[in-house]
């Protein structure tokens, strides 16, 4: 029997293994790629000098800090307003009974199921008439397809978990509605909107369908120029490698941060994680 | 745009709608009022896209002239569309099987496995996810590379020459699917592995008492518990996969030829590339409806399955909320 058990370790720790090699390599050999000049790109696989070469080029002699820019701004425009409108409305979501509620609810949610390019292939047409084409406020008025049904249903489940009891007791107390709101509720969901945020933020950041069609030639996220690097008639893979390893960082880093309340997150609410 | 003052004056919790003034029967209207201006206004080329795909509207010249349902007509007629419909079911099937299924199998091991490797994966797993689906696919390319790659250099080790993946007709659908499962199997693992995590421990007992098999225990106690978990994930994986867009412009713009021409990537080479808007917008409001019946058949039966599952484990705020929210996604579809 222990023979047994033992091999049933063995193979599941190995299919693991073999998936997380799977999973994960790919990010590594980019990793390792970062440090690897232009003339031991192709001679080389592991072995190699590494160098910083590539980092400076990108950094210092491209546009690259201007495509961060440009997806800083649109991602965090994003979230804040997601965020501004969507939590009142979570609130009235969870706490109030109104005729059409879950009607509105859900139609607030089926914006994220709409295909992007049903969406943005009338929206180009719009954004020229209205001069939303390529600027900032077009992006991130477009980006809360992505950001307004997440904040609103995640955090409308969190609300959904205070007991209203806290509320009435603070009423009685005679709190007036914003100090119940930002002393009581708000520390309470605050997990929750946090993680959900931030959430927004990588969605937004790792959008392309909407940057490549509604923006591109002033504003350019970073999705946008990666795809630029690879049609390059002399392709330096090394600084490529550098670009696509940035703009990773930021969503792996939140990602880690929020990881407790991903499921929720991902899952808008669905799944209790 | 957002406008805060709306939501002044005092937010009592309300119940008994009847017995209240209209002034507080109003306020959750505006609470709600900016978060759904924001959104709607996006909406308007929604409907647009209707009415737009019954002109023969481009964009260099532009000409409203409505000319009834010859868009659609000549759409029908094209095999271009027959291939595009084609392309995406099967995309959308091989991509979201493997990853079920693999997402399934992981989820389990991770469930079972309790030392320190399976938790730093618990974590290590997600990050695919969180990388750009473009910079992924760009990865994935650049490994693919017979010059730069690392994946031609080990497939030559073991003697096979000269993989052509996304160059090659018969290898490039594969490719894509390679990438897709690569990218979003772990949202796959993660709901499941939620589910897993939060299975109740007495029916598993019993059943190691009653000494049935672990397939047995697996397919009558774990599967059926695990079911609107694992239908959520299918539900979300199958509505992006049919309507995957960048993945595939990514790797190769549709090609070689019109192998990877998804209703998407066909769409947007029409609508924006070739600037025949008018006659692109009947093949997203194709994918559109696709999407929603899809999304109808899924939601009837997860709704099915949370009430055989739950039982009365799951709190009754939270049922009642999903009860409310499947009969709305069901409504909206007819």
């Amino acid at each position: 029997m222990t023979a047994r058990k033992r091999l049933t370790a063995i193979l599941q720790n190995g299919g693991l293994a073999i998936y997380a090699v799977f999973a994960l390599f790919p990010l590594l050999w980019m990793f390792i790629l970062t440090f690897k000049s232009d003339a031991e790109m192709l001679t080389t696989t592991f072995v190699f000098t590494p160098t910083l070469v590539n980092y400076q080029q990108v950094f210092f002699h491209s546009d690259y800090l201007r495509y961060i820019k440009d997806s800083f701004i649109v991602s965090t425009g994003a979230v804040l307003i997601s965020v501004l409108a969507g939590v009142p409305a979570a609130y009235a979501f969870a706490r109030y009974n109104f005729k059409k509620k879950e009607t509105i609810a859900f139609q607030i949610l089926s914006f994220k199921f709409a295909p992007e390019i049903l969406v943005v292939l009338p929206l180009y047409m719009l954004y020229r008439q209205m001069g939303l084409y390529d600027t900032y406020l077009g992006l991130i008025w477009v980006y809360q397809l992505i950001s307004m049904p997440l904040i609103i249903w995640v955090v409308r489940g969190y609300f959904e978990d205070i007991s209203v009891e806290i509320e009435h007791a603070a009423q009685v107390d005679g709190y007036p509605w914003w100090q119940i709101f930002f002393k009581v509720l708000l520390p309470l969901i605050k997990p929750g909107l946090v993680s959900s945020a931030l959430l927004c933020f990588i969605f937004a950041w790792n959008s392309f369908t909407f940057p490549l069609l509604l923006a591109g030639i002033k504003i350019e996220p970073i999705t946008v120029a990666a795809t630029k690097y690879l049609a390059q008639s002399t392709v330096h893979y090394g600084q490529m490698a550098v670009a696509a390893t940035c703009s990773a960082l930021p969503s792996i880093i939140f990602a880690i941060a929020i990881q407790k309340h991903l499921v929720r997150g991902l899952s808008f609410g669905a799944v209790k994680g | 745009m957002n406008n805060p003052n709306e939501i002044n004056s005092n937010s009592s919790v309300l119940r008994g709608i009847n017995t209240v003034p209209f002034k507080t029967r109003v306020r959750p209207y505006l609470i709600v009022a900016p978060a759904l201006l924001i959104t709607i206004g996006i909406l308007i080329p929604f409907v647009m896209a209707i009415y737009y795909s019954l002109t023969a509207y481009t964009f260099r010249i532009p000409n409203s002239d409505f000319v009834g349902f010859r868009n659609w007509t000549r759409m029908f007629e094209n095999p271009q569309f027959w291939n595009a419909l084609k392309v995406t079911i099967t995309y959308a099937f091989w991509s979201t099987t493997v990853e079920m299924l693999l997402g399934l199998g992981i989820a389990m091991l991770l469930g079972n496995l309790k030392n320190r490797f399976s938790r730093i994966m618990r974590v290590a797993l997600i990050f695919p996810l969180m990388v750009a689906p473009v910079v992924g696919t760009i990865i994935w390319q650049l490994m693919l590379r017979s010059s730069v790659g690392i994946i031609d250099k080990l497939l030559n080790l073991l003697g096979i020459y000269g993989a052509q993946w996304g160059a090659s007709h018969q290898t490039a659908m594969m490719t894509v699917v390679m990438i897709d499962v690569w990218i979003n199997c772990p949202f796959v693992i993660i709901l499941i592995l939620a589910g897993i995590q939060s299975l109740p421990k007495s029916p598993f007992e019993s059943a190691k008492i009653d000494g049935g098999s672990a397939w047995f225990n697996f397919r009558n106690l774990t599967l059926p518990m695990l079911k609107p978990g694992i239908l959520i994930a299918l539900l979300f994986r199958l509505m992006a996969a049919l309507q995957e867009f960048s993945i595939i412009f990514a790797l190769t713009k549709g090609g070689p030829g019109d192998t990877l021409m998804s209703l998407s990537v066909t769409a947007y080479t029409q609508g924006y590339m070739y600037q025949r808007f008018a006659s692109a917008l009947p093949l997203i409001l194709v994918l559109w409806f696709l999407v929603n019946v899809v999304a109808n058949i899924i939601v009837k039966a997860w709704r099915k399955a949370q009430y055989q599952a739950a039982g009365k484990d799951i709190e009754e705020t939270h049922a009642k909320r999903e009860k409310n929210a499947s009969n709305q996604i069901i409504r909206e579809g007819k």
